[in-house]
Order: C-alpha cells, then structure tokens, then sequence
C-alpha cells in the first residue's frame, strides 16, 4: 500500500486527503479511489477538494489522473480543487503548468472558501483539522 | 562514437529571429556592459559570459536535423530538416564534398523532418552516396512527391549522387558503418521511429516526434529499455506535460516531465530537450530548461541526470 485515502463529508462539499507518493506504483490506487469521489460530486455537483498536505511527490501518470478528474467535472460543472501542496509538489504543478489548469490554493480553509458558504462555515466550526 | 552536433532542433516549422529580437540581444549586450570595462575583447568576453543564454545566443529556427560523429569517415544524421541545408554546406567544405557517404536515418516523413532533402547539396555531387534508412513503407514515395511539380521545380533526376534507400525493420538492430542501429516505433500520427545507435561503448537515442500515453505502463516499459544506460537521450520536450495531454493530446508531442521521469527510470545519463515549440521564444526555452534541471534536482535518484536543451550549432561530447 503506497497510498492512503481519507475523506470526509462538509457540508455540500467532500474533502479528500491522499497520504503518500503518488507514482506509476501508486497512481491506479489513485484513480480507483478518485472515481467514486468525482461520480458523487458531479451527481450533486458538489464541491471535490484534494487536500495535497500528505502527498510527497506526484509523477506525470497522477497528474495524469488528476487531468481525468478536472475534465469530469467540469462537463458537470462541479468544482473540483486541490490545495495545500508540499513545496515539491507545488514545484512539479508548477513546472508541468497544472498550477494554470487546475483550482489550485494555498490552504484548505482558502479551498473551503470557494466552495459554498455552508462548507466553510461548517469546516470552521470543526476547528479546521481532524481528518477522520 | 565520439560527438553528437545540432544542425536543426525546432519542432513543426523553421522560425527566425526578427529585427525586434536581435535588437532586443544587443540592448541587453550594452545594459550588461554599462560601467564596465570594454576596451579588449577578453572583457567583451567576459561581459558576454555574464549573459543568459537567451541574451547572448539562440536557440535557433532550423527543424529536426542531428549529426552523430562516429569517429569514421561516413557521416551519419538524423532526419531531413531545414537544418540539413547548413549540414550540408558544412560537409561539402571537407575534402571538396566529393566521394562521401551520408547514412541518414528517418524518425519519419512528415514535412518538417523531409524539406531539407531539396536544398541539400552533397545529393547533386556525383560521386557521392546518399543512404537513406527509415521504417516507413512509403518513405521513398514521400522524398520524391516533395519535389514533384507543381511543389518544387526540380525532382529527384537532377541529384547526382547515388541515392539508395533501406528498410529498416523495428527491433531488429542493423550493422551500418560500424555502428548498430536499432528502431523503434514511436506513438505519432502517420507512425514515427525512435533510433538507437550503439558504438564503442556509447549509446546515443534519438526520440522525437514521439507520444507518451501514460495510462500505459507497458509503453513506458518499453521505452525504459530503448533508452536503457544511454549517454544521451534527444527526447522530443515541445510541450508541458499539462498541454500534452489534454489540449494537445494525440498532436504525438511529448513533455519535459515525460523525459525526465522515462531517463530515470532508463538510468540515462544526459537528456537533451529537442523539438522546440516554435512559438517558444529564446527566454521561454531558457525557462523550459531551468524549470528542468530543477525538476531532476528534486526528483534525483542515485544517479543525476544532465539536462541540456538543443540549439542550432550545439556539440555534445561523448
């Protein structure tokens, strides 16, 4: 098990955080574990935000997934963000230009922020930590 | 196989520096050189080496067209771009470009890697012997409709030299001069081939116009072992990963990420970036560059891989 994948409800929003590298070895776990997440989100066209602190490195073939996600959701106009990236990861965004693609914050109360009142206000008010 | 030399590395479409641009270079020549002294040309060296390289250089605008020195008297090139006109001149001016032999190995017919063939002057010598290899059926049928009326004014009857052509069979590695060459096919519209050639101990690979379709692990596999140990890889870099695969997915372009992460995993020790968008002016391939050597330095394994990017004139020694 290369990677691990906790998510929680907040409001009308899922937060999901993958704990790990996410890289040829891991990134079909990935996918599996995303596509149920976006299947939901576009159903309700609620909010599906990556909470990227866990995740250590990302290789083309996660970016990849990721790209996969982005595009499903779109079409559905659901919004999908993926926010506070190790400084690495923030790098590889970066230089492999997702950073212009993809909703991309600094923190997971700025992602909040975009995603509905009812899910900032009910991220706060859990004291903004704790993922199950 | 001693030295790999650059005569066109622009991807799609020769471009060239505009009047704007060079005065561009030079203003930035003379802000550099404001309050320095100018008075010998060791100074104006050295203030030209205080310059990045898109201030003081260029990437350049010739298409695909690489020459590998083998060491021997047979001259070996990849791909008939507009680049190799001046690798034609600049072999016609050794031994008065008589009696030479050319083998030119084709990664495909597409027209940016053919439209040198016309302007190519060692083809009009008599005397001299024009191999040239590729995997494509219709690899000869191409080079001649290229110059068939009304596209060009001459065809294929007023070259001089003995033009010959090879098949090539993928996987299958060849003797040819001493060296061996092997293709491989390439993910591209119309098909490409990547080359391999290996000689005294030294291994160059050739890969452009090449996709990476990375849901496929056994693609990637495949092309780990292509470019496995090599001393350098020319990878086809003309896109960000992002483009790559959404907005130009299926153009048959690949990334920088992409030839990183395939010559890590290949163990390769020099990756050089070829096949420039031609939109891409010098600076922002200057950034392509150094956003690469920093994406190696963080992703580093046991080996370092050297990150070079091509341009026009450029020699990579091995």
């Amino acid at each position: 098990m290369h990677l691990q994948i906790a998510t929680r409800q907040v409001a009308d929003a899922v937060i999901a955080m993958p704990v790990g590298r996410i890289d040829h070895r891991s990134a079909a776990e990935f996918e599996a574990a995303l596509t149920p997440l976006v299947a939901a989100a576009v159903a309700t066209k609620g909010a599906l935000v990556l909470d990227f602190s866990g995740v250590e490195y990302i290789s083309s073939v996660g970016l990849r997934v990721l790209m996969i996600a982005a595009k499903k959701m779109r079409e559905r106009e659901a919004p999908l963000l993926v926010t506070a990236l190790q400084s690495v990861v923030a790098e590889i965004f970066a230089i492999s230009r997702f950073d212009r693609i993809l909703t991309v914050t600094a923190t997971l109360d700025d992602a909040m922020a975009l995603c509905s009142p009812a899910a900032l206000a009910q991220y706060r008010s859990a004291g903004a930590s704790g993922m199950p | 196989m001693k030295s790999v030399r650059f005569w066109g590395t622009r991807g799609s479409l020769p471009v060239a520096l505009t009047a704007r641009d060079v005065r561009e270079k030079l203003l930035g020549a003379l802000r550099a050189a404001r309050g320095r002294a100018i008075a010998s040309e060791s100074d104006l060296e050295a203030i030209l080496a205080g310059l990045p390289f898109a201030a003081a250089g260029t990437y350049g605008g010739h298409t695909s067209c690489v020459q590998i020195d083998t060491g021997g008297p047979e001259f070996f090139v990849c791909d008939m771009g507009s680049g190799l006109r001046p690798f034609g001149q600049a072999a016609t001016a050794r031994r008065n470009g008589i009696g030479q032999t050319f083998h030119i190995f084709m990664s495909h017919v597409h027209w940016d890697h053919i439209m040198g063939l016309p302007f190519f002057v060692p083809a009009f010598i008599p005397g001299n012997r024009v191999v040239i290899y590729g995997s494509h059926e219709e690899l000869e049928a191409a080079l001649r409709r290229q110059q068939d009326k009304p596209s060009f004014p001459v065809d294929f009857s007023i070259f001089g030299a003995k033009l010959e052509f090879v098949h090539l069979e993928p996987g299958r590695t060849r003797e040819v001069a001493g060296v061996a060459v092997t293709s491989m096919l390439q993910r591209h519209a119309g098909d490409s081939y990547g080359y391999r050639f290996e000689a005294q101990g030294k291994v160059v690979v050739y890969s452009t116009d090449s996709e990476h379709p990375l849901a496929q692990a056994e693609h990637a596999e495949r092309f780990v072992r292509f470019f496995h140990d090599a001393d350098l890889v020319i990878f086809d870099a003309m896109y960000s990963l992002a483009d790559a695969i959404s907005v130009k997915a299926d153009w048959g372009h690949s990334s920088n990420i992409v030839g990183v992460e395939l010559c890590q995993m290949a163990e390769v020790r020099h990756l050089c970036l070829f096949h420039h968008e031609p939109v891409f002016d010098d600076a922002a391939i200057d950034a392509v560059l150094a956003e690469t050597r920093r994406l190696e330095e963080i992703t580093r394994g046991a080996r370092p891989l050297h990150i070079s990017a091509a341009f026009d004139g450029m020699e990579i020694a091995l």
